[in-house]
């Protein structure tokens, strides 16, 4: 049994705000600037340069995902969105850290026989 | 043969049971549309994340030819990042105008969205043939065939979101803001923010840290 909402109903389901556009674009455009900024500018060691910039993307990665798309604003449980996401997240960090971890293990275990 | 009653647990009639549990919020059209397309991107991330683990693995395979730090321009990658960012914020507020039923705001919201998408896959394909021309194409080494394998499908994607995006102008034109056209809207507004944060980590993982 299914129950059709109309469009007034429709537009509370969605949650985007001025604000939150406005709050989200700052914060990108912010995070943005600096990860580029420090780049450019070199401040730090490459070690700390890299993981400050890793660091940065995820920053404004989750700022994306709560201004723009509207993770875990869900009103009504179960909240099926943040459960997806979370498992996803969870799949993806394997995927890649997996996967790279097993590949850096096989150069690194190759290296030897590779030189002549 | 005993005559014990049978009991069923389920139902012990054909008279429908008044639903006393709470109402399921997620059986509407709407809902299960915005879901059914979150779960989509989701998988689509898993997409884009094996493409980022094959960059990340190949990115020092150069077969002695360019490097990363040869190729690539942080000009060109924050010119792109900022079209997709402001891009991203348009369709964002094209969507809060469908909110107020304002029609033209939507289409023009959406077609400035769409003149920077157009503009950022532009920009995209002058830099592949830039690389192509010098000598740099897919075929030269792992490095450029992993580079241009995870950034190309990015640039894909937006292409189809340009298209997607036409049709949806043309739509609200002809139909105005109804039931369904504000669902396919909030549906493009999802795809649209989702590449703009596959692009965080393109920008991130490709162009700054293959300069450093």
């Amino acid at each position: 049994m299914t129950h059709e909402l109309n469009l007034n109903e429709i537009k509370k389901e969605w949650h985007g705000t001025l604000k939150a556009y406005s709050y989200g674009f700052l914060g990108c455009l912010i995070l943005t600037i600096i990860s580029f900024s420090l780049v450019i500018t070199r401040p730090f060691s490459e070690t700390i340069l890299i993981y400050t910039i890793i660091a940065l993307a995820i920053m404004q990665a989750i700022v994306q995902l709560l201004f723009f798309l509207h993770i875990g604003q869900e009103e009504s449980k179960p909240r099926w969105e943040s459960i997806v996401f979370c498992f996803t997240l969870l799949i993806l960090i394997i995927i890649v850290i997996g996967s790279l971890w097993i590949m850096h293990d096989l150069n690194h275990r190759m290296m030897p026989d590779m030189n002549p | 043969m005993s005559k014990k009653p049978v009991t069923i647990h389920h139902q012990d009639t054909l008279e429908p049971h008044p639903d006393t549990r709470l109402p399921d919020p997620h059986q509407d059209t709407f809902s299960k549309t915005t879901q059914g397309f979150w779960i989509y991107l989701m998988t689509d991330s898993l997409l884009f994340a094996t493409l980022f683990c094959t960059y990340g693995v190949l990115h020092s395979e150069t077969y002695d030819g360019a490097t990363s730090k040869d190729l690539f321009s942080l000009t060109t990658a924050f010119v792109e990042t900022m079209i997709l960012l402001v891009s991203s914020v348009t369709c964002g507020l094209g969507m809060l105008a469908a909110i107020q039923n304002k029609r033209k705001f939507v289409i023009t919201w959406l077609a400035a969205s769409f003149i920077l998408g157009a503009s950022f896959v532009a920009i995209e394909i002058h830099e592949f043939i830039q690389l192509v021309q010098d000598g740099n194409s897919w075929k030269e080494s792992a490095f450029l065939s992993s580079f241009f394998t995870l950034v190309s499908t990015h640039g894909i994607h937006v292409s189809f979101g340009l298209l997607w995006m036409a049709v949806l102008m043309a739509q609200v034109y002809r139909l105005g803001i109804t039931v369904i056209t504000f669902r396919r809207l909030i549906v493009f507004s999802m795809f649209w923010h989702f590449l703009d944060l596959v692009w965080i980590f393109i920008f991130t993982f490709v162009y700054l840290l293959g300069v450093i």
